[in-house]
């Protein structure tokens, strides 16, 4: 039998090396999450995934799990800065949700409304980032990038390319574009990368499809995250 | 035994397009249900220009894009209770916040000098005019909110969830199908 870890009160059983995070989607139980992705390496950044282990804050994406770990995560004290988080990236970006392509299938709105996100709560930094619409077959609208360096690792690990790269400190940090223009149509990057299918918000898109689902019938209008057969599909994939 | 005293409910729409008030519309013949245990005060429905002192709950649609908007704010803060932001311009500036990131000057000569067909326009300076805001807010930026419906427009379902919810006495909420930013 394998060893077994508690989560919220319920027996997790785990694999040697697993995270609480896998462990977790492996038994169907959702831990709110933007910059983990299944076939990535966790990078530990937007602590979104935060638990309790042992009475302790840390990371469920980076955590290995073990034996007889008492963690806490589906409660109001660490949801509560979970929304806080969700709320300080929505500020910090421009997510004007109605005229975005990658709305009802965004990782970010769906979390926030699985936080019971009302209000984005801050002052707005409304941001002026130019859009880079160079590329003829994909737009970059950098006004909503979450920093998860998703696509950064896609490009790096699996296309072998390194288009992305995320510049800059603390608040200044920023996503570029590897090119001296710094424009997406000097680089390699084609519509089959995996760096273009990855992100979980409306930063990188495929362009001439607007609307093509639409708003009020795209996947996370009809599903929420983080119900049981969202947990288990994402497992599927991985 | 009195009969229980309705609720005083105004509204408004800032810097918006009326969406919202037509999606509070849209709550249809429940709306007869409603005035069973509100009445109107100052709103676009009954014309009224002040909110009364004392007023229960005001619903406020759009942000804040100019002087005016900023003033009939205030006044709907010291006059309600409570205060409802209804929708996405209320909560983050919505559609006119995409002018954020322009000058203003930029914006008005161009619509009013350099846009096709213009020409010799003069921009609007007369002293009845509000100023527009260097950029638009978001009202809970202003005064303080207590409650927020999120959506473009929200539902009417979502708007009759939270009022009746309010009305209940208890915590209003939104469930996944209800809770929306588009
Ligand atoms: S990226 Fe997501 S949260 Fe941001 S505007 Fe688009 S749908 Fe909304
Ligand atoms: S562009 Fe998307 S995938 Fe890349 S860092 Fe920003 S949010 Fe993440
Ligand atoms: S998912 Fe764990 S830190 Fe982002």
């Amino acid at each position: 039998m394998n060893p077994t870890f508690e989560l919220d009160g319920q027996a997790i059983s785990f694999a040697e090396g697993q995270t609480i995070l896998q462990a977790a989607t492996t038994a169907g139980v959702y831990i709110p999450h933007l910059c983990y992705h299944p076939e990535f390496k966790p990078h530990g950044s937007c602590k979104l995934c935060t638990v309790k282990v042992n009475g302790r804050q840390t990371a469920a994406c980076t955590m290995r799990a073990a034996l007889g770990m008492k963690v806490e995560s589906n409660c109001e004290e660490i949801n509560a800065e979970r929304r806080a988080l969700t709320q300080m990236l929505f500020v910090e970006g421009n997510h004007f949700c109605p005229s975005c392509e990658k709305s009802g299938h965004c990782q970010l709105q769906a979390t926030a409304y699985h936080l019971g996100m009302m209000s984005p709560h801050y002052d707005h930094f409304f941001p002026n980032r130019a859009v880079d619409a160079s590329h003829p077959e994909f737009l970059l609208d950098f006004n909503r990038c979450i920093l998860c360096s998703l696509c950064v690792r896609a490009s790096r690990d699996v296309d072998g390319k390194n288009v992305f790269a995320l510049s800059g400190r603390g608040i200044k940090t920023h996503l570029i574009v590897n090119a001296r223009s710094g424009r997406l149509a000097d680089t390699d990057f084609a519509a089959t990368d995996k760096a273009a299918a990855v992100c979980p918000v409306g930063v990188i898109l495929p362009k001439r499809q607007g609307f093509a689902v639409p708003i009020g019938e795209r996947p996370y209008d009809k599903v929420a995250i983080g119900a049981a057969t969202t947990v288990r599909a994402e497992e599927e994939a991985s | 035994m009195t009969e229980k005293r309705k609720l005083r409910v105004a509204t408004t729409s800032l810097a918006g397009c009326f969406g919202c008030h037509m999606s509070f519309l849209d709550i249809d013949e429940r709306l007869f249900t409603l005035l069973e245990h509100i009445e109107f005060d100052r709103s676009p429905l009954t014309d009224i220009k002040t909110v009364s002192p004392g007023t229960d709950i005001g619903l406020i649609e759009g942000g804040l894009c100019n002087a005016e908007n900023v003033h009939v704010l205030r006044e709907f803060r010291a006059n309600c209770t409570i205060l409802i932001a209804i929708g996405a311009c209320a909560i983050n500036g919505g559609l006119p916040a995409q002018r954020n990131h322009l000058p203003l000057t930029t914006i008005l000569e161009e619509v009013y000098h350099t846009s096709p067909g213009l020409h010799n326009g003069m921009i609007p300076n007369d002293p009845e005019l509000p100023l527009p805001l260097n950029q638009v807010h978001p009202i809970h930026e202003v005064v303080k909110i207590d409650y927020f419906i999120p959506g473009c427009p929200p539902s009417g379902d979502a708007i009759w969830k939270v009022l009746t919810d309010l009305l209940a006495g208890r915590e209003p909420t939104l469930g996944h199908g209800l809770m929306h930013y588009d």
